[in-house]
């Protein structure tokens, strides 16, 4: 299946991004290089403590240093909030969602919640300001993990009652699900943590807030993923109308989820520029974002799996803890659920369970970090198919091509109630076999083991499918989700026939304005320069639901391509009353209609938007110009699937790993610009390497993050990675009319279980079957000694 | 990420450094590469009152070799170092630990003498040093003053370079026999989570974050020096170090490193 709409020879084509020569030269600007005239700085005094009753605020000496302006706690800054800060998930009716305010009241509920901000009038003054603040803590014990947390012994929340936020069931079948294991053959049951991360986007956050006094109006400025979404829950945090907010995102260095929220620092500038008349700005550091942005990940699951005599899966059930954090932040509640479906991976399974606690604890609220949920999935259901082969006693390979998915079942009914849209899933693993030279690497683990040798190579597969393309509206409603999922888009051809697109999908390092360029171009036969994309500022794109889920092209490009067929389909009309033919006589191509049959009666693209300007003679009924709006609201989830090897050297003397060879094959459907689609596989397929190999969010006891700062925080630089082996399969979906999946996730969800899996089958001839993540080489020497007996 | 306000000097000679410094007492801190330095600035983990800026002055950058003995400018960048032929030919070693500092933008600024006098046990070339048996050459108000490199490094990122002293120039002997560099970390452009630097066969053997100071492996050395095999002598490696605790190691995974990397870099270096 290779169906394309596309027949203008500019989709499909690798074509170097055209937002880069800015970014890379310091012509686009990022919030801190924003110039504001007058501006206030805002610096926030943050707790120390992960839980401690706040009983005392002196900023007597803040007061006193030269450029500090003001400063204001939780109770001087109460009456700014109409409401708390914003959850717009509330997966259960009866959900416990504490009030989160953006400067806390009386106690702070992490190491990083804000207690008091410093208004001065240049930033290294209101830097001296936070240390002229003096706060009286009582602390108070501190939940730090998510099994202390499930046990009450200490109630963060006292109005809650409970640190459980809320359960969430999916068990269609509770009867089949005990069935299924009581007859299994094989009987496999795995427990996998995984560890927070702290997403890291390049640019951290930044926030600036421009009052204009006298009309009411309100122009935020910020380092975001949503400024739609952003403009409507600061109106209902502030109380402020609506249509006096306008949301900018200037160029966005890198999200990855942790810009997917509406953050304290975004409205305390906002009240405080309203308070003090001036914008008031603020610029978050790098240290300071460790604690302050949120973090992802952070959950303990159990998959079990139950199997016939053939290693034919009869049954998936999965439960999982989930750290919320101190507070529930915009969408967290509904990170386990975007994974809820998926814990049967692409396996044809029966029968299906699911259950998830979710949990608060005293550190850094969690929330969406690149595939929220499915990474999480796919990597229980990956490890786990890894030990069933084992108990079945056949190769990774074969116990997944025994479980694929067969294609001719497609759509497929999932026995969660999804419809996975399109799949051809062994071609995926036959290939990503050859790219690794699959039979020679398994020959040469063999051959090493049988000589001895200490370094041992080990190879780890990970298939998988997701969903995403975020979301189906109703779907959303079933899910209890505040919002819809639809996108906007409109096309305008200009006078000269230039191209205006106008979109709800904000960018932050995509290449959207490439692909959609392309797009346009392709369709309408213009030059892709010709395409001018408008984004990312409420007041010029006043529709959208911005960008996360990788629902950017499946979802706001296909607005766009609907919008552009909309257009054609008006120019049709008026280039029919100009040739004087009937519109169904016309062809579009190439930038021309001609009338079929007489191909010397035409005219160009250009000629009917001229005309459709000026407006003097256009047919009955048509309105001048050529322009069209379209909001596009998915029947169903896209589902990008492929299978990911990684191939492992672990040093037995030191327990280090290196990554020796990594290919992937991924199918995302139709691809509009195969580099763009290359360069989100690379970036992430290495952001879900580094959960497998370096990086860990981890607090000591007290609630105080070990890796604060970049040097203790482990992200993998270029030096680290190597070349990738990267081929693809073309599954179009039927859910759009591109036939198009997203991609910008697929490799941080695919890649983490094959490292991890490559790791375990190195040391399984040690009896090895786990390693914690991530595989630092301390925790995989200490596996070494625990299972050899050997000591350091 | 905002440092806390200092006052600044550039000094256009030595004398100048020495005098600001003299003038200014505990609270002055020298500016060289600023590679160590600033970033405990930002992060207000030095608050220093004055910075004396020594980056301009001229004649302690270069790599000149007389005889048996390879002079080093102490303001010579790590950069310089690593792609020296000279110093590649007369001291490897050191040319190839300055390779492995930090990373690319690290190597262009850093100095050797600011890595020296930081004196932070998780360096790279205050190992290399030691391992050959380098001097460090300080000038103060009284005049210049030469200190061994195993008398340099007092305690955890302290030196025997007085507060009004200035380093101005490193020598190490020529030094072409067996040697090696075991630099052991997660990310290229980290510090050592540990290092063992040996050069002349293991005649010199010194180890990085195994301890408070970039030291010696005295054991080791003697060992080599008594005829032991590479295996038995690493084997004595973390024999008197207390090495650290972090999130990468702990002190017993620590000293598990140090003799595998020992024992590495001596059958390297032809131990």
């Amino acid at each position: 299946m290779t169906e394309t709409p596309f027949t203008g020879g500019i989709v499909g084509e690798s074509r170097p991004r055209r937002e880069d020569p800015a970014l890379l030269t310091g012509e686009a600007k990022f919030i801190d290089d924003l110039q504001i005239p007058g501006a206030l700085w805002l610096a926030c005094v943050r707790s120390p403590h992960a839980h401690a009753r706040i009983t005392a605020i002196d900023a007597s000496a803040a007061l006193g240093i030269d450029g500090v302006v003001a400063v204001y706690c939780g109770d001087d800054l109460a009456d700014a909030w109409e409401a708390p800060l914003p959850c717009a998930w509330p997966v259960t009716d009866d959900m416990k969602n504490p009030a989160h305010y953006p400067v806390a009241q009386g106690k702070a509920n992490y190491a990083g919640d804000i207690v008091a901000v410093v208004v001065a009038e240049s930033r290294y003054a209101a830097a001296d300001g936070l240390e002229g603040v003096v706060v009286d803590y009582e602390p108070l014990d501190a939940v730090v993990t998510i099994e202390d947390a499930e046990s009450d012994r200490v109630v963060i929340h006292e109005d809650c009652g409970t640190n459980v936020s809320y359960e969430w069931p999916l068990v269609p079948d509770p009867d089949a699900v005990e069935a299924a294991f009581a007859d299994a053959a094989h009987h496999v049951t795995e427990t996998f943590v995984h560890q927070r991360l702290i997403p890291t986007a390049m640019e951290p956050r930044g926030v600036a807030a421009v009052p204009a006094p006298h009309n009411g109006n309100m122009t935020l400025y910020s380092s975001t993923q949503i400024p739609h979404i952003l403009k409507v829950m600061a109106a209902i945090t502030l109380g402020l109308p609506e249509q006096k907010i306008r949301v900018i995102a200037p160029s966005v260095g890198g999200g990855f989820g942790c810009k997917l929220n509406v953050y304290a620092e975004e409205v305390i500038c906002m009240a405080l520029a309203q308070r003090h008349g001036v914008p008031v700005r603020w610029t978050e550091g790098r240290t300071e974002a460790s604690g302050s942005t949120i973090q992802g990940r952070a959950q303990r699951q159990t998959i079990e799996l139950a199997a016939d005599a053939d290693g034919k899966l009869t049954a998936v059930r999965a439960t999982l803890l989930a750290d919320m954090g101190a507070y529930l932040q915009l969408v967290a509640p509904g990170v386990p659920l975007l994974g809820a479906f998926l814990y049967h991976g692409l396996y044809d399974v029966p029968v299906y369970s699911f259950t998830c606690k979710s949990v608060f604890t005293n550190l850094t609220p969690t929330d969406a970090y690149r595939g929220a949920g499915r990474p999480e999935a796919t990597y229980a259901i990956e490890r786990a198919m890894d030990a069933l082969a084992v108990a079945v006693g056949v190769g990774p390979d074969e116990i997944r091509s025994r479980n694929f998915i067969p294609t001719e079942k497609f759509p497929y009914d999932s026995p969660a109630g999804l419809v996975f849209d399109s799949g051809n899933y062994q071609p995926t693993l036959d290939r990503a076999k050859e790219l690794v030279d699959w039979d020679g690497r398994r020959a040469e683990q063999v051959d090493r083991r049988a000589a001895g040798s200490t370094t041992h190579l080990g190879i780890g597969i990970s298939s998988y499918v997701e969903m995403c393309g975020l979301a189906p509206s109703r779907t959303l409603a079933a899910l209890n989700y505040g919002a819809g999922g639809w996108e906007s888009a409109t096309v305008r051809i200009l006078p000269t026939c230039k191209v205006q697109v106008v979109t709800g999908v904000t960018p932050h390092g995509q290449g959207h304005e490439t692909c959609w360029s392309m797009i346009v171009a392709d369709q309408l036969g213009i030059d892709p320069d010709d395409v001018e994309v408008l984004h990312s500022d409420t007041a010029i794109s006043p529709l959208g639901m911005d960008t996360y889920g990788s629902r950017s092209l499946a979802v706001g490009g296909t607005a766009i391509w609907m919008a552009t067929e909309q257009v054609i389909e008006k120019a049709r009309a008026i280039a029919a009353h100009m040739l004087e033919a009937n519109a169904d006589d016309l062809e579009f191509a190439g930038g021309n209609f001609t009338v079929k049959g007489s191909p010397d009666k035409e005219v160009p693209l250009a000629g009917v938007a001229f005309g459709a300007f000026t407006a003097h003679d256009l047919p009955e009924g048509i309105q001048p110009n050529l322009q069209a709006q379209v909001t596009f609201d998915p029947s169903n989830f896209v589902f990008p699937f492929g299978t990911h090897i990684a191939v492992v050297e672990v040093d037995e003397a030191t327990g280090a790993v290196e990554l020796l060879d990594y290919a992937a094959v991924d199918d995302c459907g139709n691809q509009i610009n195969p580099l763009i689609v290359e360069g989100q596989l690379h970036g992430g397929i290495v952001q879900g390497v580094a959960q497998a190999l370096w990086e860990d969010a981890s607090y000591d006891a007290d609630g105080q993050c070990r890796a604060a700062n970049l040097a203790d925080y482990l992200v993998p630089s270029a030096a680290e990675c190597i070349d990738m082996k990267l081929d693809y399969t073309v599954t179009p979906s039927p859910s759009n009319p591109m036939g198009v999946k997203g991609i910008g996730e697929a490799g941080t969800i695919a890649s983490t279980p094959a490292v991890m899996n490559a790791v375990v089958d190195a040391l399984r001839p040690m009896g090895i079957t786990d390693i914690t993540m991530p595989a630092s080489p301390m925790t995989v020497r200490r596996a070494i000694e625990v299972a050899t007996g050997g000591a350091s | 990420m905002i440092p806390a306000a200092v006052d600044y000097v550039r000094a256009d000679s030595a004398e100048a450094a020495i005098a600001a410094l003299a003038e200014a007492g505990d609270e002055a801190k020298l500016l060289a590469g600023g590679q160590s330095l600033v970033p405990l600035m930002r992060l207000r983990l030095a608050t220093p009152s004055v910075l004396v800026d020594i980056g301009r002055l001229d004649g302690l950058s270069g790599i000149s070799i007389e005889g048996d003995t390879v002079g080093i400018g102490a303001l010579t960048t790590h950069s310089t170092l690593e792609h020296s032929a000279d110093l590649a030919a007369a001291c490897p070693l050191l040319a190839h630990v300055a390779g492995q500092v930090g990373d690319p933008a690290v190597r262009h600024r850093g100095t050797l003498g600011g890595s020296l006098a930081h004196a932070d046990p998780a360096s790279d070339l205050p190992a290399a040093v030691l391992a050959l048996g380098g001097t460090l050459v300080v000038a103060g108000p009284g005049g210049s003053r030469e200190i061994a490199a195993t008398d340099f490094f007092t305690g955890f990122l302290e030196s025997a370079l007085g507060a009004d002293e200035l380093l101005t120039e490193v020598r190490v002997p020529v030094s072409t026999g067996g040697w090696c560099y075991q630099k052991f970390n997660r990310r290229a452009q980290d510090w050592a989570i540990v290092g063992v630097a040996v050069a002349e066969g293991g005649a010199g053997v010194a180890l990085v974050n195994m301890g408070s100071t970039p030291m010696r492996a005295a054991g080791v050395e003697a060992a080599v020096a008594g005829g032991a095999s590479a295996v038995d002598a690493a084997a004595v490696a973390a024999d008197g170090t207390e090495p650290p605790t972090d999130n990468n190691a702990d002190g017993d995974y620590r000293a598990h490193l140090s003799r595998v990397l020992t024992e590495r870099a001596l059958t390297a270096a032809g131990a």
